[in-house]
């Protein structure tokens, strides 16, 4: 391996002419022309990296300009206000922060556990030969783009849960003091809880992969101390690994909530677009993505379509803070890990 | 008491065990819950799209409601856009990472740039698409296939970035040292001996981009828009196949929502050829 490499950086000093030129003609030259091109090069590279900064900061510039009017005219009230009239002309954000908000609480609910779990399973308990199947297998399907999710629970998942899951929770908990409002109204199929449970299993890939990841970093001495001393393989993940890396799974359990909440496309098909704030979790609700998509397109007027960007900035502002908050964990334990 | 402590029949020893049994059972509850949602979304998907794959799908234009058609508007639609974006990320992206990995690797401007990447790559690509529409279509006055690019290439740079930075951090300095003692100029250096040695890695990141834009539909809708002809022009609306799944699926036309099921087939049979490509790729660059 080592003298086929070497043998190629040999080649690439030959091939490269170089060596041979700069015997010929003007050494000095030469020089200058390998000069030239290096900070050319240099510089290319700094200028690509800067432009990074540049998309961001032009994403921040654009949608706050494109906000300016909405917010000129509606002031503070767009982020309490919850009539949503094109009609009047009347725009407020809080139905749909809510129901981003309430569908990434319900995602995360049901995600959070059962991938803390898989990847228990995966690091602790699955047979070697079936690791790398399963982990694969999660991973392809963490790529899976979110609009097969949308379709499948629009025509399979959404009128499932209207016939068997919603009549049943209805009548379960339709007695019950407070959990009664929380399952109000007739069963719709489409709604709040449809799009929560349709987030939870498109992040469950990703906080599955990401915890594996992280509880594979967990160095293997401190696991088996800790079986040495006799303990279960529960009190291991429950005492060692959890701790160890607790800060590296909230980060990759935000960086979930980030993908939950900017999520457009699964949502979409299944809230309902409905802007109203409901207490229960049946009924069609709207998210700040799922209401750019279906409403931008067909916006007429200036402050109809600077409402629509000014709740795009509103989502950006909520990612940005959950995404960063989630990288920064995620580098404190990899500077933990590289002590 | 010491066959008390020692033996199965201690309570301690058996609450200890109970409770490991309890949860144990419940990771291998959860892995099979997980595995059943994501099983009965592929086994719908391959049921309801191969039923309605056929020749005409690729030779056929988008139909008027109500009649069959094909999806080749579309997907010739989604070809070009995701070919142009491509074409426009990757060497931004790979210039981009190798300065991080190989100029400025402990640079505080790298430290930055890479903090914002990171947040780049899982930003909501809906924004992304309300950017594109101010930068581009609502300065030029329609919507059009080149900005639906743009916006298609913005997602491909923090990915395209991310992998050339791994790469190239992962090829070993002797071969840097190497080549710079046989007097091969920085630059020269980069681009014949760290390039080479990363480049599966890199072709890897490339893959794995093309894999995220095939199926973004956020970006697109008021970027590209639509379009229900034939068109090659890229200045006007250009029909795309994750846009025309979402219109379709949610019209109250037979087959159209089976177009739309199709489309999501070609789709997710893309993406899984090309993460399964970029996979195989990615271990062979790690054995060499």
């Amino acid at each position: 391996m080592t003298s086929s490499r070497r043998r190629r950086v040999a080649d690439v000093a030959l091939q490269s002419g170089v060596v041979e030129v700069a015997e010929k003609v003007d050494r000095a030259k030469v020089l200058q022309r390998l000069r030239v091109g290096d900070i050319a090069f240099r510089h290319t590279t700094r200028a690509a990296a800067v432009t990074v900064l540049v998309i961001l900061s032009g994403i921040i510039f654009s949608l706050v300009y494109g906000s300016l009017p909405a917010l000129q005219k509606f002031g503070f009230n767009f982020l309490i206000e919850e009539s949503w009239n094109p009609v009047t002309e009347h725009f407020g954000a809080i139905a749909p922060i809510y129901g981003t908000i309430v569908t990434s609480i319900i995602a995360m609910i049901i995600a959070v556990p059962v991938g803390l779990f898989i990847a228990l399973f995966l690091t602790e308990l699955c047979p070697m030969w079936l690791r790398r199947p399963i982990g694969i297998a999660i991973e392809l399907l963490a790529g899976i783009p979110s609009i097969i999710y949308g379709i499948w629970g629009l025509f399979v998942f959404a009128p499932f849960l209207q016939q068997h899951v919603q009549p049943f929770l209805i009548t379960v908990f339709g007695h019950v003091p407070v959990l009664s409002t929380l399952f109000e109204g007739p069963p719709y199929g489409i709604g709040v809880l449809t799009a929560g449970l349709i987030l939870a299993i498109m992040v469950l890939p990703f906080i599955t992969s990401i915890s594996r990841d992280v509880f594979d970093a967990v160095p293997p001495m401190l696991k088996e101390s800790a079986y040495g001393l006799g303990c279960t393989t529960w009190e291991v993940a429950r005492y060692v690994v959890l701790p160890f890396t607790r800060v590296g799974v909230i980060g990759g359990v935000m960086l979930a909530l980030g993908r939950a909440l900017g999520e457009t496309m699964a949502v979409t098909f299944v809230i309902g677009n409905a802007h109203r704030i409901s207490g229960s979790i049946l009924a069609p609700g709207t998210t700040i993505s799922a209401t750019i998509a279906n409403e931008f397109t067909e916006a007429v007027g200036d402050i109809y379509t600077s409402s629509l960007i000014a709740l795009g900035l509103i989502l950006f502002v909520i990612t940005f803070i959950v995404l960063a908050c989630a990288r920064l964990m995620l580098m404190r334990l990899n500077a933990r890990l590289g002590q | 008491m010491a066959v008390m402590i020692s033996g199965a029949s201690s309570p301690l020893y058996a609450a200890r065990r109970r409770k490991n049994g309890i949860t144990m059972t419940l990771a291998y509850l959860a892995t099979g819950f997980g595995l059943i949602w994501l099983a009965l979304i592929l086994a719908v998907l391959f049921y309801e799209g191969f039923s309605g794959l056929s020749l005409k799908v690729f030779t056929e234009m988008t139909p008027p409601p109500g009649a069959a058609g094909g999806l080749l508007n579309p997907i010739i639609g989604s070809l070009v856009m995701t070919f142009i974006a491509v074409l426009i990320g990757t060497p931004l992206g790979i210039l981009a990472g190798t300065y991080l990995a190989e100029y400025g690797r402990y640079d505080k401007l790298s430290t930055v740039v890479r903090f914002i990447n990171d947040i780049l790559l899982s930003a909501p690509s809906i924004v992304i698409g309300l950017f594109i529409y101010e930068i581009m279509v609502a300065t030029m006055g329609h919507f059009s296939g080149w900005a639906g690019s743009v916006a298609l290439a913005v997602i491909v740079v923090p990915v395209v970035v991310r992998t050339t930075e791994d790469m190239l951090t992962l090829v070993p300095d002797t071969l840097r040292e190497a080549a710079a003692s046989i007097g091969l100029p920085r630059s020269l250096m980069i681009r014949k001996v760290a390039y080479r040695a990363a480049r599966a890695g890199m072709i890897t990141g490339v893959l794995l981009a093309i894999a995220r834009i095939s199926g973004e539909t956020a970006p697109l809708l008021f970027t590209a828009l639509n379009n229900q002809f034939w068109s090659t022009n890229m200045n006007a609306p250009v029909s795309s196949l994750p846009v025309v799944i979402f219109q379709f699926a949610l019209s109250p036309y037979k087959d159209w929502q089976n177009l739309a099921w199709t489309g999501a087939l070609i789709i997710t049979l893309a993406v899984l050829a090309l993460s399964i490509t970029a996979r195989f790729l990615g271990s062979q660059s790690k054995k060499s």
